[in-house]
């Protein structure tokens, strides 16, 4: 189950970054983020897996498919749609995969045993939240307000004036 | 090979792919999706690190992927607006094509 929710992730992944069509690759996209709230569902982390499907799944790509009408993108792209550098960037990420991928397996550090499955922590998020993490919640909040109203601000239209 | 080992390739490769996409693309939105990938990918290691961790009782993993969450929808939104802004000013979100500060 968890290989193939990792091969769905991937190969949504592959698909968003791949396609012509922007209307497919944010379609792409949201299968990619349901298999990876799929993966923190099998891992245990059942309020992050929500929290995935709402917020990514339900909002950002809501937003994305709203951004891409409004750019007039849905009509497949008639040239490339690969800048003329990319190899060097298809370079750069290879190499950083190589590198990651490399440490991972080489580390020594990283515990091998699967310790038992960790209760169901809801009720512990919400105690945590409210008492440890209270400042950061609040800040969070903020940071949430001011994004919103500068989005509004920079997506209005403005005033010609002159 | 253990699980935690496949979880953090899944992941490498995750953040390879978001970055490979963001690095070679032309539209700023799937350019933007990268970055999200990338994001996504962070998340997956720091839940794996949680799940398979000493402590998984303390939560720190989990609190800091709702955090994490929460700004990438706040970048996402204000991301988006900007694409469209700089949609309206020069009718193209190519970013090959937004290059008016090139010295």
């Amino acid at each position: 189950m968890t290989t193939l929710l990792g091969i769905v992730t991937l190969a949504g992944a592959v698909v968003a970054m791949a396609f012509r069509n922007l209307v497919h690759c944010a379609l792409a996209l949201a299968v990619a983020l349901a298999g990876l709230a799929g993966l923190y569902l099998q891992l245990g982390a059942q309020f992050v897996g929500f929290a995935q499907v709402l917020v990514y799944i339900g909002a950002v790509a809501i937003v994305i498919v709203f951004a891409i009408l409004l750019t007039r993108g849905g009509q497949t792209p008639r040239q490339r749609v690969f800048s003329a550098t990319w190899p060097l960037g298809a370079g750069v990420a290879l190499a950083v995969f190589s590198v990651l991928s490399w440490i991972i397996l080489s580390s020594r550090a990283l515990p091998l045993g699967t310790p038992p499955e960790p209760a169901a922590a809801t009720g512990r998020i919400g105690d945590q939240l409210m008492t440890k993490y209270l400042l950061p919640l609040e800040v969070l909040g903020l940071l949430l307000t001011a994004a919103l109203i500068g989005a509004v601000i920079i997506a209005m239209r403005e005033r010609t004036d002159e | 090979m253990s699980s935690l080992h496949s979880y953090l390739i899944t992941s490498a490769l995750l953040f390879a792919i978001g970055l490979g996409g963001a690095l070679t693309r032309r539209n700023a939105i799937i350019v933007l999706i990268g970055i999200e990938l990338m994001l996504n990918a962070a998340n997956l290691n720091f839940i794996a690190f949680w799940r398979f961790g000493p402590h998984p009782e303390a939560l720190t993993g989990i609190l800091f992927v709702l955090f994490s969450i929460g700004v990438a929808a706040a970048e996402a939104a204000v991301g988006l607006a900007l694409i469209i802004a700089a949609h309206r000013h020069c009718k193209t979100t190519d970013v090959d094509e937004l290059d008016s500060m090139k010295g």
